[in-house]
């Protein structure tokens, strides 16, 4: 607990320095709902039109949650500082009094974070386990960008889930399913696990004889309904239910954002520019989609001009194939000790065949993947590869030159310190009688942990970073400003589709 | 805690003892300065000076004088468009009155250089009196990135070069278990010449690298290195003065005991006048124009000391008023003999027994009796005996941990001025956390206090916090304007005349004849 507290703190005083850097819309969009749950009555938050950009599109656990965070502000007498103003302003003109509210109140909710941490490493483990698992998860580079950068609330949201994910591995499913049901009801984005988290309570927790399965199935179903009842409740009563649905539902936004998420889709985008490409060479008549990629509108419903048009059910209907293998194997043997990995896979399935996914969603499974990367080498190995990509795949989100150093700085100094804990892990661990390897060797063993192909991966991201910065503005100048970022999706998305391969394969393979 | 676990792990499974041997040897929890470490621990330091970076610097959207940063920013105008000649001398285009160069003709070189670099990009924001008052988002990051190169080309490596050589020489090794990575972040997480030099904007880091790359060739025997080195330190920031009596008796003390003490003097002298002679090259052509320069070097018409500084002239005349008792010459002269009279103990020390952690101890004398008494006193000045405080975090902990303390609030003011209390507070946090790492030395040095000196020290942060929070709660009296500063000042005079007696007395408390019988050896 106390090495806890300290990484946690160090990671503290990093986000504290971190409050004057850039932020995006989403620290007005998150001010906004601050205002509105504050100052407009329940019944109309889901309805409320007062900033079309910034409405409330999180469950209703959360509208709470933000709720509860305006109170203290309103007793420190923030209100006339525009904290809990309803109109919208850019988030770079917030007054230093609501930035600096917003920005500690995400520092403060990581203690979600902290707690979860805590709670995974407090079992017996062996000290440099627990050490190295620490600071993989509260120093992550990425939840650092999304977090206290780009501004969200990702580290208590994850907290939860690694709450939950602590307590089924211990065991204690109804206090996991309830911090599932909570998180569900906080954001929305984290249901793609409840069809696994279904089959495995069904099979795990609801067994024995028929009487007693059947009243545990309704001791789980009623505590995940109070959870539900209390977030939806009142919306229902008001007769808004439609309203919230369709808030936290918009199809209408695209198959993909527009910084185009490292996923499967990617690939599909780029094979039907190809197809038309070649067609139209030869001669085809291929009609221009209406509503191009590259507009860099969210809005904008997709278009395909060769390929088959891509529906929210085609997607939805893919992730669940996708995930078929883990929901099988949960059926089969519910077993906690392959929980983790089953859980990292569904959402690893839903950010790559998921309709409009953010890059940020690529967090859902690396920070649960950290947890069991040190099974074993080929673990450690992935997840080397898996967070740089992930990271890697969020420094669009800050495009501005200020931020440049810090990012850079961020994923390399967690990369430096994955590097230390895993080969000392293993270099140790691997070698018959303990004897300690010799550090000087790093070179030797760096190919060896993480072998060719996956140096020569990161050296190919080294490339793409550098044409980005350097070779395509001085090439191109301004022109094609969106090549770079097409670049970075693709690049990143061969990660991702191996990470999502070998994934499916250790579960076939191992649980 | 940590221990605790340990131990019940090892009970509980013999074979979770086995990847147990695969401890992590993260930078706090080795004792070994790895390559990876060092990087670690390295970027880890560079990361916060970048954070800090993002704060507003000293001056920022304050016409007419603006701030240091306007200052940096018009000698790179300056060296820029005038010849080497005029830098030093007032004419139309450079006005000496607003921002002239006043230091010594390698911080002018650098100056150049940095212009030439931004010239490229934004020729604006270094045009010739156009840009007086220049500020914008490009021009400050690019200011920004040229303190945080020169950190990272100057100080970086002399203290990795340091820590290195410090373990190499085994300086004042007890046999107890000591984390090199962890004096590296102490040196390299130094909080005050963090945000002087990243927040408020200064180049601290390139005269202060060269003087520890200087110490730590005086470590490794290379002394003719030291000398240029240390020569350069000078012909960066003349206050780099406050450590040449530690090196010439060192040095000296080192020469006297070899086989043929003229040729290894004439060997060191040689090499700093020769260093001196390249940089002073430009000016070296006439008396007069040396004269200007050396003139503009030494401002005593700017009076003993400037706002609050912790030292004695500014501490004693709340009572005795120095400024109307004394002329500008009789103080000058005053102060000059309270300096070498404060120094000369630790001078002589080294003069007749030089060693390795003898000269550490005597770089935190020197360059504490320079701040206590010299004449104009920046509080600012404070970073240089910070320096060797850092570089002695193995032998005392408690001594760099709290003298960093309350370097930190003998700057409070000007830090609440520059509107970095934010950035004050987070590196202070860091710079603790790190102090009190889970594996750190402190732990073993902690348990040597008696009660007595507990309760003091406790008694000292109550007391520190205290005033951290009157300063910014309450408006001081209407008669007594600066009553806060001036109770800021006192509470930190106190607690460095009693370190100065302390190292002093360690100095020449024979603790360690080790070191000193090492040197004899080499010779």
């Amino acid at each position: 607990m106390a090495e806890a507290v300290w990484i946690w703190t160090v990671a503290a005083c990093v986000k504290a320095l971190l409050i004057p850097a850039y932020r995006s819309t989403d620290f007005e969009v998150h001010r906004h709902w601050l205002a509105l749950t504050s100052s407009v009555p329940l019944r109309s938050w889901y309805s409320d039109t007062s900033a079309p950009s910034c409405s409330l599109d999180y469950p209703p656990l959360f509208a709470y949650f933000q709720r509860a965070l305006a109170l203290p502000a309103t007793a420190l007498g923030l209100r006339p500082d525009g904290l809990l103003r309803l109109s919208s302003s850019s988030p770079a003109s917030a007054t230093l009094p609501v930035l600096l509210y917003l920005r500690l109140s995400v520092i403060a909710t990581d203690l979600v974070l902290l707690l979860a941490a805590a709670h995974l490493t407090r079992r017996r483990i062996p000290l440099s386990r627990r050490r190295l698992i620490l600071v993989l998860l509260l120093w992550s580079p990425a939840l650092l960008i999304v977090d206290h950068i780009h501004f969200q609330y990702n580290g208590y949201l994850l907290g939860i889930l690694l709450l939950s994910l602590s307590l089924l591995e211990e065991g204690k499913d109804l206090a996991g399913g309830l911090a599932f049901a909570v998180l569900i009801c906080s954001k929305h984005l984290f249901l793609v696990a409840a069809p696994l988290y279904f089959v495995y309570l069904l099979r795990h927790y609801c067994r024995g004889g028929l009487w007693k399965a059947s009243r545990r199935l309704l001791t789980m179903g009623a505590v995940v309904g109070a959870v539900f009842a209390a977030s939806f409740g009142p919306f229902l009563y008001y007769g808004q239910m439609q309203q919230v649905f369709s808030r936290l539902f918009p199809f209408g936004r695209g198959l993909c954002h527009a910084y185009w998420a490292p996923n499967f889709w990617v690939f599909y985008i780029v094979l039907d520019k190809v197809l038309s490409f070649m067609l139209a060479k030869l001669g085809f008549h291929i009609p221009a989609p209406k509503a191009s990629f590259t507009g860099g509108l969210v809005g904008n419903s997709s278009q395909f001009a060769v390929l088959p048009q891509v529906t929210p059910l085609i997607t939805f209907l893919l992730v669940l194939l996708a995930m078929s293998p883990c929901l099988i194997k949960a059926f089969q043997k519910p077993q906690p000790k392959h929980l983790i990995r089953w859980v990292a896979y569904a959402f690893t399935c839903g950010f790559m065949f998921g309709w409009h996914v953010h890059e940020k969603a690529s967090l859902h499974f690396t920070i649960p993947l950290a947890i069991i990367s040190m099974n074993s080498l080929d673990d450690a190995r992935h997840y080397f590869l898996l967070s740089i990509v992930s990271c890697y795949s969020m420094f669009p989100l800050l495009f501005e030159s200020q931020e440049y150093p810090i990012k850079v700085l961020l994923l390399a100094i967690y990369a430096i310190l994955m590097w230390i804990g895993f080969s000392s892990y293993f270099g140790v661990g691997a070698a018959t009688g303990g004897s300690k390897t010799d550090d000087s060797s790093g070179s030797d063993r760096k190919q060896e942990f993480l072998g060719k192909n996956g140096l020569l991966y990161l050296l190919g991201l080294m490339g793409v970073e550098l044409w980005g910065q350097l070779l395509h503005p001085y090439i191109f100048g301004s022109r094609f400003p969106f090549v770079p970022l097409m670049l970075i999706s693709m690049y990143c998305a061969v990660g991702m589709m191996y990470s999502w391969a070998w994934q499916l394969r250790q579960i076939v393979k191992c649980t | 805690m940590a221990k605790k676990t340990r131990t019940r792990g090892l009970a509980a499974t013999p074979s979770a003892t086995a990847a147990e041997g695969g401890d992590a040897t993260f930078p706090w929890s080795t004792t070994n300065l790895t390559a990876p470490t060092a990087v670690a621990v390295a970027l880890f330091a560079l990361l916060v000076r970048v954070l800090v970076s993002l704060a507003p610097y000293s001056g920022q959207g304050t016409p007419p004088m603006y701030g240091d940063y306007e200052a940096q920013r018009h000698w790179m105008e300056i060296t820029l468009h005038t010849p080497t000649a005029e830098w030093y001398r007032n004419t139309t285009a450079n006005d000496l009155s607003y921002w002239g160069l006043d230091y010594p003709p390698l911080t002018a070189y650098q100056s150049l250089a940095h212009a030439l670099l931004i010239n490229v990009s934004l020729p604006q924001s270094v045009a010739l009196s156009s840009s007086r008052g220049f500020e914008s988002h490009e021009s400050k990051l690019m200011m920004r990135w040229t303190v945080l190169s020169s950190d990272l080309l100057v100080f970086f490596p002399a203290a990795i070069y340091f820590v290195w050589v410090y373990f190499q020489r085994q300086v004042g090794v007890h046999g107890e278990e000591r984390s090199a990575p962890w004096l590296l972040a102490m040196i390299l997480l130094n909080p005050c010449l963090i945000l002087i030099d990243h927040g408020h904007f200064q180049y601290n880091c390139i005269s202060l690298g060269l003087t520890l790359g200087a110490i730590a060739a005086v470590l490794s025997r290379n002394d003719f290195a030291a000398s240029i080195l240390f020569s350069l330190a000078i012909n960066h920031k003349q206050m780099s003065l406050y450590f040449a009596p530690a090196f010439f008796s060192h040095l000296l003390g080192k020469c006297l005991k070899r086989e043929n003490p003229i040729f290894e003097v004439m060997k060191l002298g040689f090499a700093v006048i020769g260093t001196f002679a390249v940089v002073w090259w430009p000016y070296l052509h006439s008396i007069e124009s040396a004269m200007e320069v050396l003139h503009r070097l030494a401002p005593f018409e700017r009076g003993v000391f400037e706002d609050y500084v912790a030292n004695f002239w500014c501490s004693t005349s709340l009572v005795i008023k120095w400024k109307k008792i004394f002329t500008i010459h009789s103080m000058k002269l005053l102060s000059l003999i309270t300096t070498v009279f404060a120094f000369l103990p630790s001078f002589f020390q080294q003069l007749r027994a030089p060693s390795d952690e003898g000269f550490l101890f005597s770089l935190l004398n020197n360059s504490f009796s320079f701040y206590l008494f010299s004449y104009q006193v920046h509080e600012k000045s404070i970073l240089l005996p910070l320096l060797p405080a850092s570089l002695l975090a193995l032998q005392e902990p408690t001594l760099c941990g709290w003298l960093m303390y309350c370097g930190l609030l003998s700057m409070y003011p000007l830090i609440c001025r520059d509107r970095l209390l934010l950035q004050y507070g987070a590196v202070i946090g860091i710079f603790l956390t790190i102090f009190y790492s889970p594996q750190g030395k402190h732990v073993k040095g902690a348990n040597r206090f008696s009660t007595q000196q507990k309760a003091l020290m406790a008694l000292g942060l109550i007391c520190s916090v205290a005033l951290h929070l009157v300063y910014l709660a309450f408006e001081p009296p209407k008669r007594y304007p600066f009553l806060f500063e001036a109770l800021i000042v006192l509470f930190c005079f106190s607690q460095f005349v009693g370190f100065t007696f302390y190292t002093n007395a360690k100095q020449w408390l024979p603790l360690d004849h080790s070191s000193s019988m090492r040197i004899k050896k080499d010779l």
